[in-house]
């Protein structure tokens, strides 16, 4: 696999020079592989909207460089390309607060009327996004701000599929939806995912949601890079995890909890299927002895 | 560029200056103001800006941060400059500098100089008076003041309520802004090019979501005042009474001084 996004020792501050002073992001390396699932976790202001924000040029490094297939999208004037926008698309949090347009088609359009796209090409984007996010084609022509919280946050995710970006970055896609609401959320962003092969990076601090759909972990805590490996390879270090700060998923929390009692239970397990076999594995061990 | 505004910022401290009551650094502040246009020379304005220094140092605000509230307006003292330094006639008729309408006289210099000064002194003032009170105790102590206008029906108690919401939701309409910005940003908005009527259409994308978010706010704080029984200022106490403290009436006698001085110095011309 090729390597899509990468940083360099990415290094960012805020408040530079002021008594608020505070170091956001310290040297961090990162390689992203293309066509990955990558989730980010950790807690707040441990850098991860931060982070994010390097990745289409919104924020400018102090330090460091961020490289997009290969190409560091900062030029030696200091400038970044408009192109580095489209190319990762970033949905914020709460994006529903960003829809403006009377029509949830017209507000979908957005991005790609500012690629400067022909007008059909808009229109078809338009339509391929409303039904990537599951939104009927007949609410086209109605205004966004008439639609439940869950839907304008689908119209706001479409606006950015619209871009068709290589990487589709989410901030906390799931922030404030009910149990209904977020699976719905996060299984349709596995369905873009696996239909159009892109990039996807999921931020979030639910271990629950994303380590079931991410290909690999990235765990970021005080401003640097703490883990970033395979769901399994990074819960292995479930006590590092908890000692961070950070939640892990309920069922790792029992396996944990297990070999605190004497049993040799392999916590690296983060799904209910995983843990049966685990501890089958380990009833098997425990009977032989 | 929207962290330039500090208008309405508070910063938490325990000097002298933040310990008076909010009522006399109002009355102070206003005297202050009407000094400052009595003052008629140097000597007394160097007084004015010796006492104004001696204030900001008590006060333990840095002088960076003052000197960034004078940030945006620095427009119109510049445009004030300007305007002082070529529209001033000479009493003599006697010119520094001439070319067709536009001539600059001594006086006009000296007059643009004292009006920047004026105008730069006004606006520390005000900010000092700003930095350190909290808008909690400002509008408390601008409601205290103005009371006596109740008898006239005025809504003075409807008014301060309204500027202390105003001013707590500054900050955070700012950082709304700053958000909706990057947001826009990401979809590719483009804020830095086109013709004048271009610009101001993109601004649309981040105008409308941003009333959008205001009205809201402001609908869930009027639920939540109601449903913590608000109606208005009927009956209503409060937790942190007002009193004049020792130090209150220090600084009114040090300041009675002081402006004295400076009034009496402007009437000789010094």
């Amino acid at each position: 696999m090729s390597t899509i996004l990468e940083t360099r020792g990415l290094t960012y501050v805020y408040g530079a020079g002021t008594p608020f002073e505070r170091t956001a992001l310290d040297h961090v390396d990162l390689k992203i592989q293309k066509g990955e699932i990558l989730g980010v976790i950790g807690h707040t202001g441990s850098g991860k909207s931060t982070l994010i924000q390097h990745f289409n040029g919104l924020l400018k490094p102090a330090s460091g460089e961020v490289l997009l297939d290969g190409q560091p999208i900062w030029n030696e004037k200091g400038k970044c390309a408009r192109e580095t926008r489209f190319r990762v698309g970033l949905v914020f949090q709460y994006p529903e607060y960003q829809l403006f347009e009377e029509t949830i088609a017209r507000d979908i359009a957005y991005g790609p009327t500012n690629m400067k796209l022909p007008q059909d090409e808009i229109d078809e984007r338009v339509r391929e996004s409303m039904d990537a996010v599951g939104l009927d084609a007949s609410l086209a022509s109605q205004s966004p701000f008439a639609l439940s919280g869950g839907q304008k946050r689908r119209v706001a995710i479409a606006g950015v599929i619209a871009m068709r970006p290589d990487v589709l970055v989410l901030d906390e896609p799931t922030a404030g939806l009910d149990p209904a609401g977020r699976d719905e959320i996060l299984s349709l962003v596995k369905r873009y995912h696996d239909q159009s092969g892109a990039t996807v990076l999921i931020v979030s601090h639910s271990m629950e949601d994303i380590a079931r759909l991410a290909n690999r972990l990235l765990v970021m805590n005080h401003a640097k890079i703490l883990f970033c490996d395979t769901p399994r390879e990074v819960f292995s270090h479930a006590e590092e995890i908890v000692a961070a700060g950070l939640d892990i998923p309920m069922i790792t929390k029992v396996m944990l909890e297990l070999k605190k009692r004497g049993h040799a239970v392999d916590t690296s397990v983060f799904t209910v299927a995983q843990a049966l076999e685990a501890l089958r594995a380990c009833k098997r061990k425990e009977a032989a002895h | 560029m929207l962290k330039d505004i500090t208008i309405g910022q508070f910063f938490p401290g325990d000097s002298a200056v933040h310990r008076l009551d909010p009522r006399v650094k109002i009355v102070l502040t206003i005297v202050f103001i009407i000094a400052l246009f009595l003052a008629g020379g140097p000597v007394s304005y160097a007084a004015v800006i010796a006492f104004l220094a001696v204030v900001i140092g008590i006060s333990g605000i840095s002088l960076r941060l003052v000197v960034r509230g004078l940030r945006p307006v620095l427009f119109i003292i510049a445009f004030t400059a300007v305007l002082n330094l070529f529209y001033t006639p000479s009493a003599t008729g006697e010119y520094l500098w001439q070319w067709g309408f536009l001539h600059i006289s001594w006086e006009g210099v000296k007059v643009a100089f004292f009006m920047v000064l004026r105008l730069m002194l006004l606006i520390i003032a005000t900010s000092m008076l700003t930095y350190t009170t909290s808008p909690i105790q400002l509008t408390d102590g601008l409601e205290r003041l103005l009371s006596p206008l109740k008898k006239l029906h005025a809504p003075v108690h409807e008014l301060s309520m309204m500027m202390s919401i105003a001013l707590r939701f500054i900050p955070t309409l700012i950082e709304e802004t700053e958000k909706i910005i990057s947001a826009q940003k990401a979809r590719g908005a483009d804020f830095d090019s086109g013709n004048l009527i271009q610009r101001a259409k993109a601004m649309i994308p981040i105008l409308v979501p941003l009333f959008i978010s205001a009205f809201r706010r402001a609908d869930e704080l009027a639920t939540a005042m109601e449903c913590r029984l608000y109606r208005g200022d009927v009956g209503r106490t409060r937790m942190k009474q007002l009193h004049i403290e020792r130090v209150d009436i220090c600084a009114c006698v040090i300041f009675a001084v002081v402006i004295g001085a400076v009034i009496a110095l402007g009437r000789y011309g010094l």
